[in-house]
């Protein structure tokens, strides 16, 4: 048996997943990626290994993808997130058409061929509003932690209108919906809400088309589901693996080189 | 002389050439400046210099200073200067880089440029009229406006052989008229009419050299790059436009891509992606830019740039020399209209294009600080995508401020567009599209 793996090196964390030849993920990593990429890529890679107890001359290939790709030193090759987002989502979701990925500082909208191949992507440009940076923001501000925002901001009945799209600013109005009296759930809901609403923006640029599935690590938050499904008058598939939908892709991409390096050049017609 | 003398000689003369006219060029402006002659400040988009020339004023293209001060990197002082005053980040970069040097005396990385005696521009950009504007309130001097009026229809060129377009020519022709009282006015010379006639001889005989050279690069491989050598060439157009040394270089440049041809000589060593340009460069990144698409085999085979700053020439429109004003009209009429509707309404000019060049990919570039350019581009991409199935990508940065310009974020997005265009060509060569 053979594996591959993918190593996602983002801006705020690092994840590595480690695939069988049927593209079954048999083991993950997620840690924070810090100020040495490589060495996160490193530990990333060496958890996953271990958790999907897979020795690491076993794999046979590696991509890495994320900002921090051409850190993976002991990758063979890179590819962008944009199309490792695409291709995870697709091998989750095959209907998947529309790939919604947002991150710690970028939200990504993706359309996807049925083959899981890049048809258009549109991506937040020098501003982090409308990301996972922003909810940090509003975490900061509220004294709330990351993983009950969700939960808190369902609480909700009334949410307060985000007028800002600047995450830094976000923070001062947080605080002004506090002093005008808001519930805490009231002004999260409408965090979120604002969010889902400039990444459905960023959607539609690309069109959106049935069915949406919802990556990156924001896509564990109930709350941002709920309104993201909302904003776009639809469901969204959401994976329990979300968060490592971009290593996944890469693991895919590696797994393809593996096949190809398999099957004799002259019948392969294609450049690797 | 030996094929590889005449490789050596030949390959990258227009380059080598276009970098000594600009130091020429600037020499010129220098001069002028050292002997407190005023200059005539112009625009791409409708210069004019055919008639400016004739009255000896030197030229001085504001736009292309303040560009200049962005790729020779230092388009943040003069940007933070402005801001400095007052000028808000969210103003045109040419106008803030262009404050920042009439502050400074005219002083430009290139060198010294002379005070305005009179400027002279077309309604083909908005900001324009605002700009001049401040050039009048520092130096008191006259800012002619000719009103082009835009036909704003789809496709080019304009259709010259209608009666609006008589009635619009005329209109054209008088304010021409109007103009040249008041550059006898300002410079204290008589119109010479013969000399305009030698002024669109030379311009002629750039246009249709112009015209040849975009045309040429629908070779396999293509001949330049039309984001980083067209933009010489374009330098060329715009500042020695009506002038003999301009004509000579067209003819000379004509000469080098015919025998780039003939010998099969691209741009790139292994051409993989034919690519067009849509917008204004990145200037604060000008060589890494057009890498950043090289290192992957992407070539820009052309680009709306050349087009609608050259202010039309781009069409090869030649004058009429026995009736020069009239023509005069009628050539600027059509090349600003062109220009206007180049950034107006493109789609099918892009799809023209895509096809006469076998275009793999299109390249949307927006700028935070021109809105005129940028402002319609998602519109022009999507109504591209109805009519031709080719990957497009949509990236945004600016021409001056280095401030939002990311290259990590630029690179990301060229890679991913790189990822599906091989992508594309893997499933073409299985069969599979």
């Amino acid at each position: 048996m053979a594996y591959a793996a993918g190593v996602d090196v983002g801006s705020t964390q690092t994840k590595a997943v480690v695939i069988d030849e049927k593209g079954k993920i048999v083991g993950r990593a997620l840690t924070m990626t810090g100020a040495n990429v490589t060495r996160a890529a490193e530990e990333a890679f060496a958890i996953a290994l271990k958790d999907g107890d897979v020795r690491e001359e076993e794999v046979e290939y590696v991509v890495g993808t994320g900002y921090g790709r051409y850190k993976v030193t002991f990758g063979n090759t890179q590819v962008t997130e944009i199309s490792c987002h695409g291709r995870g989502a697709v091998h989750m979701f095959p209907e998947t058409r529309t790939v919604v990925d947002m991150g710690g500082q970028d939200t990504k909208a993706i359309r996807v061929s049925p083959r899981g191949e890049i048809v258009d992507f549109c991506m937040n440009d020098k501003c982090a509003a409308g990301t996972g940076r922003f909810l940090g923001a509003a975490s900061s501000a509220l004294e709330i932690p990351l993983d009950q925002l969700g939960h808190t901001a369902l609480r909700g009945e009334r949410p307060v209108k985000i007028s800002t799209t600047c995450t830094v600013f976000a923070e001062s109005e947080v605080l002004s919906w506090l002093g005008k009296g808001k519930k805490i759930e009231d002004i999260l809901l409408g965090v979120h809400q604002s969010i889902a609403g400039r990444s459905t923006g960023l959607a539609w640029r690309v069109g959106i088309e049935p069915e949406v599935t919802f990556t990156g690590g924001v896509a564990k938050n109930i709350a941002m589901i709920e309104s993201l499904e909302k904003a776009m008058g639809m469901k969204v598939n959401v994976s329990d693996d979300s968060h490592y939908m971009g290593a996944l892709g890469a693991a895919l991409f590696a797994l393809d080189h593996i096949f190809a390096s398999r099957t004799p050049a002259a019948s392969r017609g294609v450049s690797a | 002389m030996s094929e590889t003398a005449g490789t050596e000689s030949i390959v990258g003369r227009g380059n080598r050439e276009g970098a000594r006219l600009f130091r020429q060029w600037f020499d010129g402006l220098g001069q002028a400046a050292e002997e407190n002659r005023g200059g005539a400040y112009v625009f791409v988009m409708g210069s004019l210099g055919e008639l400016l020339s004739t009255f000896d004023l030197p030229l001085v293209f504001p736009e292309i200073n303040s560009l200049q001060t962005a790729v020779r990197h230092q388009a943040h002082d003069y940007l933070n200067e402005a801001e400095d005053v007052g000028y808000s980040p969210d103003i045109c970069g040419y106008v803030k880089a262009d404050v920042a040097t009439q502050r400074r005396g005219g002083m430009l990385p290139m060198g010294r440029i002379p005070k305005p005696s009179i400027a002279v521009l077309t309604n083909a950009c908005n900001t324009y009229i605002k700009w001049a504007e401040i050039w009048e309130r520092m130096y008191k001097m006259p800012a002619y406006v000719l009103d082009i009026p835009a036909s704003r229809q789809d496709g080019h060129p304009v259709n010259r052989h209608t009666p609006g377009f008589e009635r619009d020519r005329k209109y054209v022709a008088a304010q021409l008229r109007e103009l040249i009282v008041v550059l006898e006015q300002v410079t204290g010379k008589k119109f010479d009419v013969d000399r305009l006639r030698e002024t669109m001889k030379h311009a002629n005989t750039m246009s249709r050299g112009w015209k040849r050279v975009l045309e040429l690069n629908q070779s396999r491989p293509s001949l330049f790059n039309a984001l980083s050598d067209g933009t010489i060439y374009l330098g060329v157009c715009n500042g020695f436009r009506g002038h003999e040394a301009g004509a000579k270089y067209f003819d000379q440049l004509v000469e080098e891509m015919e025998y780039k041809r003939a010998h099969g000589i691209g741009t790139l060593v292994d051409e993989r992606h034919r690519l067009l340009f849509v917008g204004v460069p990145c200037y604060p990144i000008f060589r890494r830019f057009t890498e950043l698409f090289s290192e992957h085999g992407g070539t820009f085979v052309n680009s709306t740039y050349l087009w609608f700053a050259s202010g039309g020439t781009n069409l090869g429109f030649e004058y009429e020399l026995s009736d020069p004003l009239e023509s005069l009209a009628e050539g600027l009429l059509t090349g600003v209209s062109d220009a206007m509707d180049s950034m107006f309404f493109q789609t099918k000019a892009l799809v023209q294009m895509v096809d006469d060049f076998a275009v793999d990919g299109v390249v949307y570039h927006p700028v935070k600080s021109c809105r005129t350019t940028s402002t319609g581009q998602a519109d022009s991409r999507r109504a591209l995508m109805a009519e031709r199935d080719v990957n497009s990508l949509f990236i945004e940065s600016d021409m001056m401020d280095r401030r939002v310009v990311s290259e990590a974020q630029l690179k990301n997005r060229v890679d991913a567009f790189f990822e599906g265009l091989e992508s594309r060509r893997n499933q073409a060569a299985a069969g599979l599209v």
